[in-house]
Order: structure tokens, then sequence, then C-alpha cells
């Protein structure tokens, strides 16, 4: 009887070894919460304006050119660069948004609308949380998310974990990378802002200041649809730059035009979405339907690192339930010794007798 | 009383070569041949990824099921030493050999997946290293627990070829390598689950919760036993030997006690975050959801009973029946549950290759041939006249 008391006695130990461990699962506790981060305050970033978007794709050429990425053709014929979406040799793309007799623009029965696919630039990328290797890191001043293809290891955890579809492998190549825009941060250093926006003929994107590029996006859903108003292009100017600051990026400094104010829903896409993103969209179209997905206010990154360092945060849990275990462990294997984890070539008949000498 | 007394294990001895190995050995060569293929033109030339499904069943089949899978070892390791129920130890050694293959090729399975391999060792090296990672967090244990188990399965090999010293050495202090062993399987295959989680809402929400990582551990310690009772009765069948039932009957009974608790959770989770209207949505979503319940309540129906858990059959089937479950959990949130809803036109697809199934198929090849090179040359199965005994 003396055996089954003492080997009930580490059961129960097991089952409370075992149980804080899967309790310390279930309870992510409060203390490791990781909030959703917050843009930088002077981060960098883009507005798209659907509504002044013409479809002309100017924007896809340079950004081809500017990234150095060849043409990729769907089309016949083979004449133009035809990219179906963006992939890891097309970083941007203008796709198009049809209903019915497609008679007018930016309408969204009968109508057709364009939308800018390109990367975000979260203020929590969930591609920078998934990355095992730091390939993918967010710069802590711009806040531009880049990528390191020589730190990378190609394991496309950050294709699947980003929302907007952005990272893309190239699957074509033995040594393929991730394609991505990356705000053509490589060209900042000579002064040349993002190509895109560079290049756009109507303003429809638009390169500057998060924070400035917020408030231009509201000055323009206060505006009255079918006035006409003041449009800034290429780079918008930071509030109360000096010329210093101006002197730093080339290019005309007012190419501003007039043109009539869009249709517009009374959303800033990108303002709040998954803690907001550093590229923000307007559209007269759902947003929804020209394919940006309804994200909450809370990213995923902050909720799966919230379990991550509840979990493991400072190593505490995963030591103290090897401490338990092992102390379990080794009882029940002192205890089991010769007879049982040795497993000496001769029958163990005397285990039971063992194992009972052991524990007294 | 005597319930710790085990027949030592032996090796099982006969050809090495037969028809069995033989066909294993082809596919075992197939699956190099495609490699070579993939090696020289990428991932695209012979696998069906894209960047709606950058993750195929390289990934989700031979590393995400592939080492629950393997979750024997740790499954009765923890029953044998951490719950002291010895009585389970015979099943020790072939359940930790199966645990040892199956880590070690989903280690060597993840590199080929991997599309810049050659860089393969960043995830452990400190510069590179991002502990916020989820991903880093599965690496680093499960590159951990591969050693561990090594190191516990050695004496095995020890016993072989006379090395008494360094056996006795060891064993002084296996009990630690035994807990480590308990406790990274715990962590990984917890993590396993909460990959899922950085994907927010492109997880269908009958698979994307906070508690994954506690359904993925429950589920992977009753796969665990699953494939104890699967493996246990395919060896016997193969080797023509007595199934061990008086240990595979109480050991599932433990299985249904801990597959009661996860189906509970599972359900409880469900409808606490109001999910469950999903599952019944006119979807393929939904339909895979059932068939994944169902093979998870398979077993309460098939060896419920204390009689049906006499019939070696019915726990085959059981076994099989709670492997199958934790084959469509993962397969169904990793990729039927999984969408970007960004696709061109109707959205991206995926169904693997040929190519890609062959190596899948070649990797659990290698698996099979390498058990059966052990079991057969090596003290791992316990002895068959000592079985008689009982």
């Amino acid at each position: 009887m003396a055996l089954e008391k003492t080997s009930r006695r580490n059961f129960l130990k097991g089952v409370l070894a075992a149980s804080g461990a899967v309790a310390a699962s279930v309870a992510p506790q409060q203390a490791c919460a990781r909030d959703t981060l917050q843009r930088p305050p002077e981060g960098l970033g883009l507005l798209y304006d659907a509504t002044l978007c013409v479809g002309c794709q100017a924007c896809v050429a340079a950004c081809k050119q500017a990234n150095d990425n060849p043409a990729e053709f769907n089309a016949m014929d083979k004449l133009w660069d035809t990219p179906l979406d963006t992939s890891g040799h097309t970083f941007n793309l203008i796709k198009m948004y049809r209903n019915g007799t497609m008679e007018q623009k930016d309408s969204e029965l009968n109508g057709f609308s364009f939308m800018k696919t390109s990367c975000m630039h979260c203020a929590d990328p969930s591609c920078v949380s998934a990355c095992p290797v730091t390939a993918m890191f967010k710069d802590p001043v711009t806040g531009v998310v880049g990528y390191d293809a020589d730190a990378c290891i190609g394991c496309r955890y950050c294709v699947a974990a980003c929302p907007f579809g952005i990272p893309k492998y190239q699957y074509d190549s033995p040594t393929g990378k991730i394609g991505k825009c990356e705000l053509c941060r490589h060209r900042h250093d000579e002064g040349h802002y993002s190509a895109c926006a560079e290049v756009c003929p109507t303003g429809a994107t638009l390169f500057g200041r998060t924070e400035d590029l917020l408030a231009e996006a509201k000055r323009r859903l206060a505006l009255k649809p079918g006035d006409w108003a003041t449009m800034p292009r290429g780079r918008l100017p930071a509030q109360n730059e000096t010329p210093e600051q101006a002197a730093k990026w080339k290019g005309l400094l007012d190419q501003s035009y007039e043109a009539q104010v869009g249709n517009y829903l009374q959303h800033v896409y990108g303002e709040k979405e998954y803690g907001g993103t550093q590229v923000l969209k307007l559209s007269a179209v759902n947003f929804e339907k020209v394919g940006m997905p309804n994200l909450p206010p809370k990213s995923s990154a902050a909720t799966s690192e919230t379990i991550q360092h509840s979990l493991y945060g400072g190593l505490i849990m995963p030591i103290a339930v090897l401490a338990g275990l092992t102390w379990v462990a080794k009882r029940n294997v002192v205890a089991d010794d010769k007879a049982a984890l040795s497993l000496s070539p001769s029958p163990a008949s005397g285990g039971g007798a063992q194992k009972a000498g052991g524990k007294s | 009383m005597s319930v710790h007394s085990h027949a030592a294990p032996e090796p099982v001895g006969g050809k090495l070569f037969n028809t069995a190995t033989f066909i294993l050995g082809i596919l075992v060569a197939v699956m190099f041949a495609i490699l070579i293929v993939r090696f020289i033109f990428g991932l695209g030339a012979v696998t069906n990824l894209n960047d709606g499904y950058p993750w195929g069943i390289w990934v989700v089949v031979d590393v995400v099921i592939g080492s629950a899978f393997a979750c024997g070892g740790f499954s009765v390791a923890m029953l044998v030493y951490i719950f002291n129920k010895g009585q389970y130890h015979p099943l020790v050694r072939p359940a930790l050999l199966a645990s040892l293959f199956g880590y070690t090729l989903a280690g060597v399975g993840v590199l080929f997946d991997l599309g810049r391999w050659w860089n393969f060792w960043h995830i452990l090296w400190p510069t590179y290293a991002n502990p916020n990672s989820v991903m880093f967090e599965v690496a680093l244990c499960i590159s951990a627990y591969i050693i561990v188990m090594w190191i516990e399965f050695s004496p095995v090999f020890m016993e072989k070829w006379g090395m008494k010293v360094q056996k006795q050495k060891l064993e002084k202090v296996l009990f630690f390598f035994i807990a480590l062993g308990t406790l990274l399987p715990m962590m990984h295959q917890s993590s396993l689950g909460t990959l899922l989680v950085v994907m927010g809402p492109q997880v269908n929400p009958l698979w994307q919760t906070p508690i994954v990582p506690l359904l993925y551990l429950l589920s992977a310690i009753t796969i665990g036993y699953g494939i104890v009772l699967f493996e246990s009765c395919v060896t016997a069948a193969a080797y023509r030997r007595q199934i061990e039932m008086h240990l595979l009957q109480p050991m599932a009974k433990v299985m249904l006690g801990v597959l009661a608790v996860f189906v509970a959770l599972r359900a409880g989770d469900l409808i606490v975050r109001g999910a469950l209207g999903h599952a019944f949505a006119p979807s393929l979503e939904a339909f895979f959801f059932w068939l994944e319940i169902g093979c998870f309540l398979m077993p309460f129906l098939l060896i419920g009973s204390q009689g049906a858990r006499r019939n070696p059959a019915m726990l085959f089937l059981a076994g099989c029946s709670i492997m199958m479950g934790g084959i469509l959990m993962r397969i169904n949130g990793f990729l039927i549950g999984y969408d970007t809803g960004l696709g061109v036109d109707h959205g991206w697809n995926y169904f693997p290759s040929i190519a890609e199934m062959l190596v899948t198929i070649g990797m659990f090849a290698i698996e099979i041939l390498a058990y059966i090179i052990i079991t057969r040359r090596f003290p791992v199965l316990p002895r068959e006249e000592a079985q008689a005994a009982h």
C-alpha cells in the first residue's frame, strides 16, 4: 500500500506541474500586454487619393525603374509590363474596380475606380513581428518598413502575416528574395522621394510626413464635393518647414493645381486600421470593394506578441516549469532507475521492489 | 503489485532488405530527385506555392503536422516520468524513436522550404534573432528538442555498442533531459498554433483564437497517444508480435480524458467568441470544420466503453481518428481556413503539386525506413517472450 500512496502523490505532483504550465498559457497576464504601436512622429508615407487617380500607371513604371525590377508579361504580345498583381518583381500597382456599365468614375454602382496597391508601412507591422531574423524592420525615425535580403531566410512568414498581401516572394528564382515597397528609402539620401509620388501627374499619390498627409486628407474630406480646390502634387511640405529642410528633397517645391473635389467617403483609410499606417488612402468607393481589408484598430502583432511575452517573457515561466518538471522527473527516474530507465538486458523482475525501496 | 516489471528492449532482427524497405527506398530516391530540381530552379519549379498561399504542405504537413505526429515520445515520457506511471515504460523507446525521426526530419524538411536556406543559421544567431517572432521561438525550441531527444535516446546506441561507463554517467543526469524534453514540446507545440495569431483576420474565426496555443498543445498530446496506438498496432502486425494491450488499454483512457478537455475548450472558445456561426455557413471551411470535429469526437464512440477498449481494432481506429482530427485542425487553420481575400478575380488558390506531395511522401518514407532499420538492429522494442509472461 505504501507504494501506491507514494506513486499517487507523485502523480499529483505531475498533475500540479503540468496544470501550472497549462494555466500559464490560458491566462496571458496583463503585465505582459503589448499595446499596438503608434506611428513615429516624423514618420514618412504617402497619401493616395483615388478620386484624383486617372489610372495612367506612370507610378507603376517609375516604381519598376527605381527598384530595378523586370517587366512581367501576362498579355499575348509581351510588349507591355502587365502584372496582374503585386509580386516579387512588382512592388506597386494600380488596380481597377468595375461595376455594371462602368459609366461613372468613382461610383460604386455602374462605375469604376482605381486603387493603389503597395506597402502601407504600418505603425505596427505584422511582417516585422513575424520575421524570425529581423530581415523585416521598421526604421525608428522614418517608420519605413525595410527589408534586408542578406538577413532573410526565405520562410515567407511575412507574406502569410501581412493583411494587405504586400511582401511577396520570388518563386521563380533559386535565390528568391522578398519584394516589397520600401518607400524608395534607397533614394532618400540622393534627395529623391518615392518614385510613384514623384511622377504622379495628378497628385493622386503624394509623398510627405504622415502627420501632414493626414491633415491634408482631412482638409479634403471637409471640402464640398464638386467644388474646385488646390491640390498639391509630388511632395507635401511639412508644416512649418524651413528652407533647409526643404532643400533635402529635389524637385519643384510647389506643383499644386486646381482640381475638382471628389465625392469622398468620410474615412481616411490607414488613420486607425491596425493602429494606423503611414500610407493613407481616400476613396469614393467602399474600401473593401476596392481591395482594402476591413481591419480593427488593434494590430495582430500586438495580440501575437502579448501571447508570446506572457508565456516566455524573461524566460520566467519556462524556467519555473522546467524546475518543477526536473524535480518531479528526478524523483520518478531515480525510483525507476535500474528497473525501467536503463532497461538493463536482464529482465528486471525486481523492479517493483527496487522502486519501493528507492522511495523510502 | 509488481506492475513495474518490464521486458527489456531487444533488436527485432530479421532482414533489412525486403519489399517494404525497397518501396520506401524508391520513394526516398524520388524525393531526392525532386529536391535537386527545387534547389537548382527554385520553389516555383516544383511547388504550387503562390503569394496567396506562401506556405504549402512542406510547412503545414512536413513540419506542423509532422512534429505533432512526433509527439508520441513526449506524451508517453510525460506519462511515465512526470505522472509516474512507470508501467508504460516499454512504450517509451519505440515512441521516442518515432519522435526522434519525426522531429529531425521536420527540422531538415524546413530547409527544403526555406527560400534562402543558406541563411538558416540566422534564426539561432543573436544579432539576427527576433524574440518577438513566434517562428523564432518555434525554431529555437525545435532545434533544442531535437538535441535533447538524441540525448534521451542515446542509451540505445550505448547499449548496442557496449559503452557502459558513458551510459551510467548519462543516466545520472538523464532526469534533467527528460524534464527538458517535456518542457520544450509544450513550448513549441503550443507556439505552432500561435503562428496563426499574427495572420489576424486572414484566418477564419473558426481557427483564429487567442487560446490557439493551448488548443494546439492539448491536441498534440492527444495525437501523441493516438500515434502510439497506431504505431503499436502497426508494429505488432508487421513484426507479427503481440499487441501490448495491457498498456494501450489504460493509455487510451488517458487519451480520452485529455481529448475531452480539448473538445470542451474548443467548443467553449467558439461559443464565447461568438464564432460558431461560421460553422453553419454554407462554405468549404464549415464542411472541413465539422469533419475535424467529427474526427475528434469519433474516439468517444469507438472506445468510450471499457469493452471496446479491449478490442485492438477499435484502439487502432481511435488512434487513426485522432491523428486525422489533428491533421485536419492544422490543415484547416493554415490552408483551408486561410484566405488573404486579396487575390485577382476569384482569389488565390492552392493545391499541392504532385512533386510537392512526393517530397512529403518521401519524408514519411525516410521516417518509416529508419524506424524499421533501427528496431531491427537496435534494442528498442520490448523482448517478445517476456511479453508472453503477462
